[in-house]
């Protein structure tokens, strides 16, 4: 890149090189992080044009230019309500692993491994090494650039050939406020040996005052053949909270990917999904719900790629827009020429609980192969009045009713999950959220 | 209980109900027959305060109050119950969580104390019993994926839990086998007594000989037109509607 074509930076990009530059980490990781200080400096900053963005200001994060990185725990973690879940657990507050809180944090003794960068030993790093930075597409995902730019440490979840994790990873992110702003940098690798098999719950959680801090989130994920993974992705935070996440997922031959992903709006919350077809008939079935109330927002980019043939893909997401909140939602299924016999659906539909809310929501569907099977569909309506007529007509309130129709709309998608620990946490918040919030008004 | 004096509705701009009074005691059993589209299920949805449902003019007292000036979920409390000829699905919403919600606003209304959930599960396990309809239907989505017995089924068990004053089927026999036709009479048939009242809308006699009515209207055109005793069904059992539209033209 010449010096003319050189993208102006905006103050944003090099404060938050100038903290990347600070981190500690471990001199083979070096690579990725000057291949992604590269990019992330001479990306476009996105504007009103950049169609990847064209629904979510960046201001929020804009403003953020005195923000700095938390280098020792933060206290109070306390209020931050967990899942009861018997599991791996890792938690890190403010980017800063939590050893009090977890526990493991080094290798088990078998052969299923879960595991920090800074603590791989010559096997698991080059693991890390081969899939890092090399599962995300940066070309969708501004942001990867700025983790592989700041990357210090991580979680690799790796399970060889034929292993079963025997528990739930459940790794947790706790958000809390600190004196200054602070940006917490997040990366997860799964990686999935042939046969394998793993349940993964990420939790982005904070207490529940007035957060200030900037969480960049990315997970990859390589499920080899026939491999399977269980994922769930909650994003509960305070709504000061300025989240940006991705995850990004290979799969090859006869692979099997089950995603579930919840977010509650903020100032700004982004979260992309990349799922890619690699090999014959690999499944990946993916669900999700935003809840964005008040002044918030929440945009969720989902794209799936089909390279291979034989390939299936299920995708539903719903939404429930109250108040003056706005969601995007852009879901872009693109089967390349080679992936014929592809079936794939995917749903979209969203409640509007107020006359101020707002959804742009955008369903693709682009094929270049000719002997596929794919639907899609968006729908954005009001509560459904034979419904509410009909609780009403069993005495029960217009208010209980819409809290009812609406925790139904969702519980849909909550009912069908498999891992009980999610299915209450998030059944539980959302009564509550429900029967307190103005998510309906 | 209810008088229903000279009403007129409409639906989507059209006059359904013409001009129709009827009066109903406490006790008493009224069945309504007659052809379809004749503004039977349009009644109910008037009554019940169903939106989109127009009075155009005349009055209902249910109680000596005024019926129409109340909300819908007001009606209920109240003691209107509308069993409905098309029970509406709703998706995500557990039958048993439904079922709370209605009866615990009814009870609040009578001033009678919240049942715990261990109490009302026990309750709404025992009236599933009454009406065959398996406990796990309650954990089910309201009417979800259920068949038609058994959405009505599930009607008849909410009018159980909600001991209602005033009930109306509509057609709650219609796609019933002879099994599921027997509880739904007998629930009914339980339920009578010298205050309680029942408006029963039926295309058939089988019904009604198991629950025996105390008066028969034949509703055509959005007026009642011809009332009787429990006979009259015998004879339009027997003679369809017909020879009672030459009557009245
Ligand atoms: N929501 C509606 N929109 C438009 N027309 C309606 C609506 N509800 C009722 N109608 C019309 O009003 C008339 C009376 O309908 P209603 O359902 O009351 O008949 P019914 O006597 O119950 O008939 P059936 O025996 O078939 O159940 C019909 O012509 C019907 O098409
Ligand atoms: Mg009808």
């Amino acid at each position: 890149m010449t010096d003319f074509q050189q993208a102006q930076q905006t103050d944003f990009q090099q404060k938050a090189l100038t903290l990347a530059g600070q981190q500690e980490s471990p001199a083979w990781l070096a690579a990725l992080r000057f291949e992604g200080s590269e990019q992330w400096l001479n990306a476009d900053w996105p504007s009103r044009r950049t169609e990847l963005w064209k629904y979510t200001p960046l201001q929020a994060l804009q403003k953020n230019t005195s923000a700095t990185w938390s280098r020792v725990l933060p206290q109070g973690v306390g209020s931050a309500s967990l899942l009861t879940v018997d599991a791996l657990r890792l938690v890190f507050v403010n980017g800063v692993y939590d050893p009090e809180g977890s526990n493991v944090g080094i290798a088990s003794a078998d052969h299923t491994s879960v595991v920090r960068f800074s603590s791989a030993n010559a096997e698991q790093r080059s693991l890390i090494e081969k899939h890092l930075g090399r599962i995300v597409n940066t070309q969708r995902h501004l942001f990867a650039s700025l983790s592989n730019a700041w990357v210090q440490d991580g979680v690799l979840v790796h399970v060889p050939r034929n292993a079963v994790l025997e528990k739930p990873v459940y790794v947790v992110y706790v958000s809390t406020p600190e004196s200054e702003p602070v940006i917490a940098n997040h990366r997860l690798l799964v990686v999935l040996e042939d046969g394998a098999q793993a349940e993964l719950i990420e939790h982005f959680v904070s207490d529940t005052q007035p957060q200030n801090s900037f969480v960049n989130a990315l997970t990859e994920i390589s499920i080899a053949a026939n491999a399977s993974l269980q994922h769930y992705r909650i994003n509960l935070e305070q709504e000061q909270q300025i989240h940006i996440g991705g995850v990004h997922i290979d799969l090859q031959r006869d692979a099997r990917y089950s995603g579930f992903t919840i977010a509650e709006g903020s100032t700004l919350k982004r979260i992309d999904y990349q799922i890619n077809h690699r090999g014959n008939g690999a499944h990946a079935s993916l669900n999700g719900v935003y809840l964005p109330r008040n002044n918030q927002i929440v945009d969720y980019h989902t794209n799936v790629e089909h390279w291979a043939p034989h390939c299936t893909t299920s995708e539903v997401f719903r939404g429930i827009i109250g108040d003056s909140a706005r969601a995007v939602f852009n879901g872009r299924i693109l089967i390349h020429p080679d992936a014929q016999k592809t079936l794939a659906e995917l749903s979209n539909r969203n409640l509007l609980t107020s006359d101020k809310a707002e959804v742009d929501t955008k369903p693709e569907l682009e094929i270049y192969a000719d002997d596929v099977k794919c639907a899609h569909g968006a729908t954005v309506s009001q509560l459904d009045q034979t419904a509410m007529y009909y609780l009403q007509s069993r005495g029960v309130s217009k208010a209980l009713a819409r809290t009812m129709l609406s925790f139904g709309f969702i519980n849909e998608l909550l009912q069908e999950l498999p891992q009980v620990a999610v299915r209450n946490y998030l059944q539980h918040h959302l009564t509550e959220l429900f029967h307190t919030g103005t998510a309906l008004e | 209980m209810l008088e229903i004096r000279n009403l007129n509705a409409r639906v989507e701009g059209a006059d359904i109900l013409r001009n129709l009074s009827l009066t109903i005691k406490p006790g008493e059993v009224h069945a309504i027959m007659g052809p379809n589209g004749s503004g039977k299920s349009t009644l109910g949805n008037v009554l019940t305060g169903r939106p989109g449902y127009e009075v155009t003019s005349g009055e209902v007292l249910f109680n000596g109050q005024d019926l129409l000036a109340l909300e819908i979920e007001e009606r209920s409390r109240e003691g209107l119950f509308l069993a409905f000829q098309y029970p509406v699905e709703i998706p995500g919403v557990t039958n048993m969580e439904f079922l709370k919600a209605s009866v615990d606003a009814r009870r609040k209304h009578l001033g009678l104390p919240d049942l715990s959930s261990f109490d009302f599960m026990k309750l709404a396990r025992e009236t599933s019993k009454k009406v065959s309809l398996d406990a796990a239907f309650l954990k089910r989505g309201v009417n979800e994926g259920f068949s038609g017995g058994e959405k009505k089924r599930n009607e008849i068990m909410q009018m159980m839990l909600l001991e209602p004053s005033l009930c109306i089927l509509d057609e709650t026999d219609s796609g019933l086998d002879i099994d599921a036709l027997q509880v739904v009479a007998s629930g009914v048939n339980a339920m009578r007594d010298d205050k309680r009242s029942f408006i029963i809308v039926t295309h058939y006699q089988r019904l009604l000989d198991y629950i025996v009515p105390d008066h028969v209207h034949v509703l055509a055109g959005g007026r009642i037109v011809k009332s009787g005793g429990k006979e009259l069904a015998h004879e339009l059992e027997a003679k369809g509607y017909s020879w009672l539209e030459d009557e009245v033209a």
